[in-house]
């Protein structure tokens, strides 16, 4: 997807961010991942096009039915939705 | 033009500051309390500002706006769930409205489920509304999504004169 932007850092797997330019948790989130000092992507779907948006709607509805802000998805398997600090960082840091 | 303005945005610091000045006034005027916490609201006032400027509404900041008003109405702010997860939650989704509990330190205010529905309920047509054993009543009742004030009289009011909703967030209730 075109939107998708890139941090790097050291790999904990492929963490993908589905968040808003404007949501505080989502920025809450990025700054967590940064802090942690992890690679990961992210998108903010308020920034795709229109024409590009109900892709990148149903790729987030596929993991998490109520398309909320934010949603990481990890490894294409797990997701942690909304910005919960302890989950992340109990994923994150083993 | 202000040169400490946004450069993405446009956004001037002084427009944040009096947008908060104001949510805080009205919020306080009428029991409701802004995240005590200053700089994380005014992140949010500012993305209120972004959305005011990209659609001509301030969306929620934490949600996904479609552009189109009609179908963002539940979402402008202060939102249709607002006092739910006021009850429930002592926050609203984004925490810039917060409960008494977390303005006194008791509580923290932390992100929350969205309550949001995925797919929003058909709305009840206003056929429907009209037609139980109430329709008789001389004048309908008007109910605003917002606050759930209540008035009957033949239009709802142009603001809500309890949260300074507009007339649109009013649905016909009885
Ligand atoms: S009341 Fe809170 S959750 Fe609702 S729109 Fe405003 S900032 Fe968002």
């Amino acid at each position: 997807m075109s939107a998708t932007k890139h941090v790097s850092g050291a790999d904990k797997g492929k963490l993908l961010l589905f968040a808003l330019s404007t949501c505080i948790w989502c920025k809450k989130t990025k700054k967590l991942l940064e802090a942690l000092g992890v690679d990961y992507y992210y998108i903010d779907v308020d920034l795709v096009p229109h024409d590009e948006r109900d892709e990148v709607v149903a790729e987030l509805k596929s993991w998490n039915p109520q398309s909320s802000f934010p949603t990481l998805v990890i490894n294409n398997q797990k997701t942690i939705i909304g910005f919960n600090e302890p989950q992340i960082r109990t994923e994150l840091e083993k | 033009m202000n040169s400490e303005a946004d450069e993405k945005t446009g956004i001037q610091p002084d427009e944040a500051d009096l947008l908060y000045q104001r949510l805080n006034r009205e919020a306080e005027a009428t029991g409701y309390h802004l995240n005590p916490d200053q700089e994380f609201t005014l992140e949010l006032v500012r993305s209120l500002l972004i959305n005011q400027q990209r659609f001509g509404y301030p969306a929620c900041p934490c949600r996904l706006a479609s552009g189109k008003k009609d179908d963002d109405l539940d979402i402008v702010c202060p939102c249709d769930y607002r006092d739910q997860d006021l009850n429930d939650y002592s926050t609203c989704y984004c925490s810039l409205y917060v409960s008494d509990q977390v303005l006194k330190g008791q509580k923290i205010a932390g992100s929350i489920p969205e309550r949001r529905p995925v797919r929003k309920e058909p709305k009840m047509q206003e056929s429907q509304a009209g037609q139980n054993n109430l329709s008789s009543l001389p004048l309908p009742v008007w109910r605003c999504k917002v606050c759930g004030y209540l008035c009957a009289r033949e239009n709802p009011p142009g603001v809500c004169p309890i949260c300074q909703a507009q007339q649109e967030r009013f649905e016909k209730f009885i």
